[in-house]
């Protein structure tokens, strides 16, 4: 039904489905069967646009991960500001006494 | 068919700082529940982190100390997992390019010493604690933890025994206190230690497949697990099975080590640079300071102590074993003021043994380096002898006051005068005509009946060397 | 009512009248445009104790922006204050914290009146992706205000505040300033603190001020700017009097014209409005110089990689334990995790963490993402070598006019292509602003305006020189 949508003229999913299950695993996204596959289509048009990138030569350049690159500043070590824990816990979904509460982790 | 092991270590050690590595809560160990968590700890929306420079000098101390490059150029990366006690759903840790690499840390072992090589130290953010117990089906999350920096140390495969694995433990552990940036803590976690093992017939260059040993909190279980692990894998091979590269626990409680089949799930941690942590870039005034304020090491203070205080290397590592011992054997010889060898027998003698017997840091010890200093130098003058000396030691550990107080309170201060001496031993032969007796007939054992009497009447505070010189002389037929 | 900040700063300097009446005066324009959809929320009580707050402080005396009205984009946290991000996932959420940005504009005087409506997260060019429903465009109500600052841009179109701040990752305050004809700065990387600003991708994010004229941004951006130690990004350099530095002639002012971006791609009406734009420029002695930026052609494929991979890791923290949304009924923890996040997230959330995740994945960190990080130096070098024969650069913020809602909503690549001018300015940390510039068809047209790093205070005169002697930053949407 998406399909029908797409303004490109796509011929197979650069994705498949396990492959979306296993992004969307990595990312802890719940995904029904109907999401995965309009996410499919959608990844594999976004990829085909990101793909364009490789119309440029980047042999030799430097990564720039940051606009400045002055280096990082550092703090001086010392205790600074409160910590006001019942306000903290106050906006958390579950606790008891003073902890986060999840489901029971299985080690 | 011979095996060979092989051993590459993981110390995770939690720096000392004052606030954490990335924002400014507290990093004090054993309070309330999320009570040393702030909202950057606590991964609030909008929260950012700044690095606690003083975590990035203690890093450079310790690369300095191993002999390795501290790169001026370091970055911080993201480990992308989910996990309730890792609030952001990333850990902040140095991944292609760590602060401190290609190291190297001397060991001795019974074969003589040996050199370790240190692959890796790099900077990153310890997780909270998840709490499984008593939470009525839940897991409770504690985020004091999380944020509390560590500095992990990636040795090379290079131990071929568990017993050279604990030894680049004992020292590595000597040296993060040495150098003052971690509290060496293993029981609260101070110190962790993950263990890569492997075997291979002896004579294989390549490597077999290791299994990587965690949650072992103690030198004794270091050694156990690597042992066990071993033992496993010998067997596993010998009988035509395959070692499975995996995460195994070591359980203390049954002495095994087991497959973590939970950690088995195939991760993708997805690293790539921090966006919030621009390139930390070290320079040479920065490196030059750091090297400035380089503690004397172990190794060097060792060497110094043989030639400086005559003293055996047994005795010099003792006492060098940690910087606390060194500084206050270093204050007694200063203090007493006689023979340091003399000072060194009760350090390592009566001191450690106490200190032993208690489970005492020796910051905590009940005698000064002052206190003992001038109980050693009433030794050395023959004020007391050695035997009663130990008696005033534990008196002085007791609380009853410094050497002199007590030696001139309990009248032990030992008879060294010849006519007195004379006047006790004339006593004691007369009293003894059979054993005189026995002696002259050429019966020399009865010679130390006599001392013992002659300390006995005494009530022990005869010098014995005098005691022996006149009997010899008034036995003399 | 067109009060623009300068005004009301008179007027209130002059006794005129009270931070209280204009408050008053607003929350009702408010309440009347309500089908605009620009606010999130708005806390009448505490807008009018703040401007009383803000009239008995300047009894006392006090800066310029004392007791003028502002809203935030509910990107800010707000202590005390409900923060959305414009998501299901905080609809709940009252951080116990105020954003720097708030507390400095708080420290100077402003009175916030209220959170305007945003896309999810930021994630978005036409604030369609809102958990809280589309913003409306004030032109016309029947298209989208541009994003993800929407809200922002149409609460300040539609006079409901005299400014407001946004936040800028691809385009965000730009690109809605211009489709709602209002003049928006997104300041140099690091000019402007993002501490308690709620992250989409950190090496792009920055905040700056929407408003109606130039002026009225400096204004903002004085207020807004300056070093914060909790943010490592937050450059450590003194911050302007922008409001000062206004009024220099131009004359011999080199002007780039971006040649890829006065090209086929673009509405030509829109080209025809900029090019009368540059004319207006060289009555005033500028010199009109031709530039080129060959590599900002794949700024938006660079983007869309490095945007959504930061956003993966950014939007990680949305688990369900400490704050926010949790799903109502789950198995276990990993269940827990999965219903949370895929309840609490919208459809462009999801698709942009998905992106984020495939493209850091192992066996494709090398191709998307490195290649990204080279290419992202390609386009920054462009500009500086652009910048070398020129002070300026000038071009279309946006390739068209506002386009009606739901135009582009279902394919997201379209969407995306939208942001093709703001994006690589974004890329290379400079800032940049987009100000009315004249209409087609009865919408506004936005220019562009990139200055060399640091130079915001060139490009607000630059801009202020052309409003001197043009009204269209005046007008105002018919039924406002």
């Amino acid at each position: 039904m998406v399909a029908c949508n797409g303004s490109t003229l796509h011929r197979i999913p650069l994705l498949n489905a396990e492959e979306i299950e296993k992004v969307a695993h990595l990312a802890r996204l719940g995904l029904n069967r109907e999401e995965r596959e309009a996410y499919a289509l959608d990844l594999s048009r976004i990829l085909d646009l990101v793909s364009q990138m490789n119309a440029v030569a980047t042999d030799g350049v430097e990564p720039m991960t940051h606009p400045d690159e002055a280096g990082l500043r550092l703090r001086p070590d010392g205790v600074s500001g409160e910590i006001d824990r019942d306000r903290l816990l106050a906006i958390a979904p579950k606790t008891r006494d003073g902890l986060y509460l999840v489901p029971k982790v299985i080690e | 068919m011979e095996w060979e092991t092989v051993i590459g270590l993981e110390v995770h050690a939690q720096l000392k700082t004052k606030s954490k590595i990335f924002s400014g809560a507290p990093t004090a160990y054993g309070a309330a529940p999320n009570t040393q968590a702030n909202v950057v700890d606590a991964a609030l929306p909008g929260v950012l982190p700044v690095l606690n420079g003083e975590a990035v000098r203690m890093a450079a101390r310790l690369g300095l100390a191993i002999g390795a490059t501290v790169h001026k150029r370091s970055v911080f990366a993201r480990k992308n997992y989910f996990y309730p006690d890792l609030p952001k759903g990333y850990q902040i840790s140095q991944y292609e390019h760590p602060i401190v690499e290609h190291g190297r840390l001397a060991i001795t072992t019974a074969s003589g010493e040996k050199i370790i090589g240190i692959t890796r130290a790099h900077l990153e953010e310890d997780a909270g604690k998840s709490l499984h117990e008593d939470m009525g089906g839940f897991t409770g999350i504690d985020l004091n933890r999380a944020g509390t920096p560590l500095l992990e140390i990636v040795s090379e495969p290079d131990m071929r025994s568990a017993a050279e694995a604990v030894a680049y433990l004992k020292t590595l552990h000597t040296l993060v206190r040495y150098l003052e940036i971690c509290d060496g803590n293993m029981q609260e976690g101070s110190f962790r230690c993950d263990a890569n093992v492997s075997v291979r017939p002896l004579g294989e260059t390549r490597l077999g497949t290791r299994a990587e040993l965690k949650n072992i909190n103690s030198f004794r279980f270091v050694e156990r697990a690597i042992e066990y692990e071993v033992r496993r894998q010998i067997a596993l091979l010998s009988s035509g099975g395959q070692v499975r590269q995996e995460t195994r626990l070591y359980d203390s409680a049954r002495d095994e080590t087991r497959s973590m089949r939970s950690k088995e799930e195939a991760n993708d941690y997805r690293y790539f640079p921090d966006p919030d942590l621009p390139t930390l870039l070290l320079t040479d005034a920065f490196l030059a300071e750091v090297k400035d304020a380089m503690p004397e090491l172990p190794d060097a203070k060792r060497r110094r102590f043989c030639e400086q205080y005559g003293l055996s290397v047994y005795d010099a590592g003792v006492l060098t074993a940690s910087r606390e011992m060194a500084q206050y054997y270093e204050d007694a010889v200063k203090a007493a003021d006689v023979e340091p060898k003399l000072v060194a027998n009760w350090v390592t003698g009566e001191l450690a043994a106490r200190l032993n017997e208690e489970g005492l840091d020796i910051a905590c010890a009940k005698v000064t380096a002052q206190g003992l200093a001038g109980l050693v130098r009433r030794v050395a003058d023959g004020t007391v002898s050695g035997k009663m000396a130990k008696d005033v030691f534990e008196a002085m550990w007791a609380g009853e006051g410094d050497a002199d107080a007590i030696i001139g309170a309990r009248g032990l201060r030992q008879i060294s005068d010849d006519s007195a001496i004379e006047e006790v031993v004339r006593q004691v032969i007369a009293a003894n005509p059979k054993q005189l007796a026995q002696y002259r007939a050429g019966e020399e054992k009865v010679f130390t009946f006599f001392v013992g009497q002659t300390m006995k009447a005494s009530r022990g505070k005869a010098n014995p060397a005098k005691v022996n010189e006149i009997l010899k002389r008034l036995l003399a037929p | 009512m067109t009060l623009t900040i300068t005004k009301i700063a008179e007027d209130l300097a002059a006794g005129r009248c009270s931070s209280r009446e204009i408050v008053d005066d607003l929350l009702v324009r408010i309440k009347a445009h309500s089908a605009l959809n620009a606010f999130i929320s708005v806390d009448e009580d505490a807008a009018r104790q703040g401007a009383e707050a803000a009239d008995r402080a300047r009894r006392a005396g006090a800066g310029v922006l004392a007791g003028v009205p502002i809203a935030h984009k509910d990107i800010f946290c707000t202590s005390g204050v409900k923060t959305t991000c414009g998501s299901r996932m905080l609809a709940d959420f009252v951080p116990p914290y105020d954003a720097t940005v708030v507390e400095k504009m708080k420290a100077a005087g402003c009175v916030m009146v209220g959170k305007t409506n945003m896309d999810e997260f930021a994630m978005g060019s036409s604030n369609e992706t809102s958990f809280f429903g589309p913003v409306r465009n004030p032109w016309d109500p029947q298209r989208v205000p541009g994003g993800s600052s929407g809200g922002s841009a149409a609460a300040v179109a539609a006079r409901l505040v005299p400014g407001a701040t946004g936040t800028d990752t691809g385009g965000s305050i730009r690109q809605p300033a211009a489709l709602c004809g209002i003049t928006g700065l997104k300041p140099s990387y690091g000019r402007v603190s993002r501490y308690g600003l709620i992250a989409f991708a950190s090496s792009l994010d920055q905040a700056g001020p929407l408003a109606q004229s130039a002026a009225d941004c400096a204004h903002l951006l004085s207020a807004m700017a300056g070093f914060d130690v909790r943010d490592a990004t937050s450059l450590d350099v003194p911050v302007p009097d922008y409001a000062a530095t206004l009024g220099k002639d131009l004359k011999g002012l080199r002007i780039g014209v971006v040649k890829e971006h006065f090209a086929q791609g673009v509405e030509p009406a829109v080209l025809d409005v900029l090019r009368e734009a540059l004319r207006e420029y060289e009555r005033q002695g500028a010199v009109l110089v031709d530039v080129s930026l060959p590599n900002s052609a794949h700024a938006v494929p660079c983007y869309y990689v490095l945007a959504p991979a930061e956003a993966s890791s950014n939007l990680a923290r949305y688990d369900g334990v400490r704050y926010g949304f949790r799903a109502a009924e789950y198995k276990d923890l990993e269940d827990m995790y999965k219903k949370t996040r895929s309840e609490g997230f919208g459809p462009e959330v999801k698709r942009r963490i998905m992106i984020g995740t495939y493209a850091l994945s192992a066996g494709y960190y090398d191709a998307y993402y490195l290649k990204a990080l080279k290419l992202r130096r390609l386009i920054a070098d462009d500009f500086a070598r652009a910048f070398e024969r020129c002070d300026v650069l000038a071009g279309p913020a946006s390739p068209s006019t506002a386009f009606a809602l739901g135009a582009k909503n279902t394919d997201p690549v379209s969407m995306y292509l939208n942001d093709i001018f703001t994006i690589p300015v974004n890329l290379a940390g400079l800032p940049a602003l987009s100000m009315p510039a004249g209409f087609v068809g009865g919408l506004p047209v936005g220019m562009q305006l990139i200055g060399r790093y640091l130079d915001e205070a060139r490009l607000l005169n630059v801009a202020h020189r052309f409003q001197e002697v043009t009204d269209w930053h005046a007008r105002v949407p018919a039924g406002i």
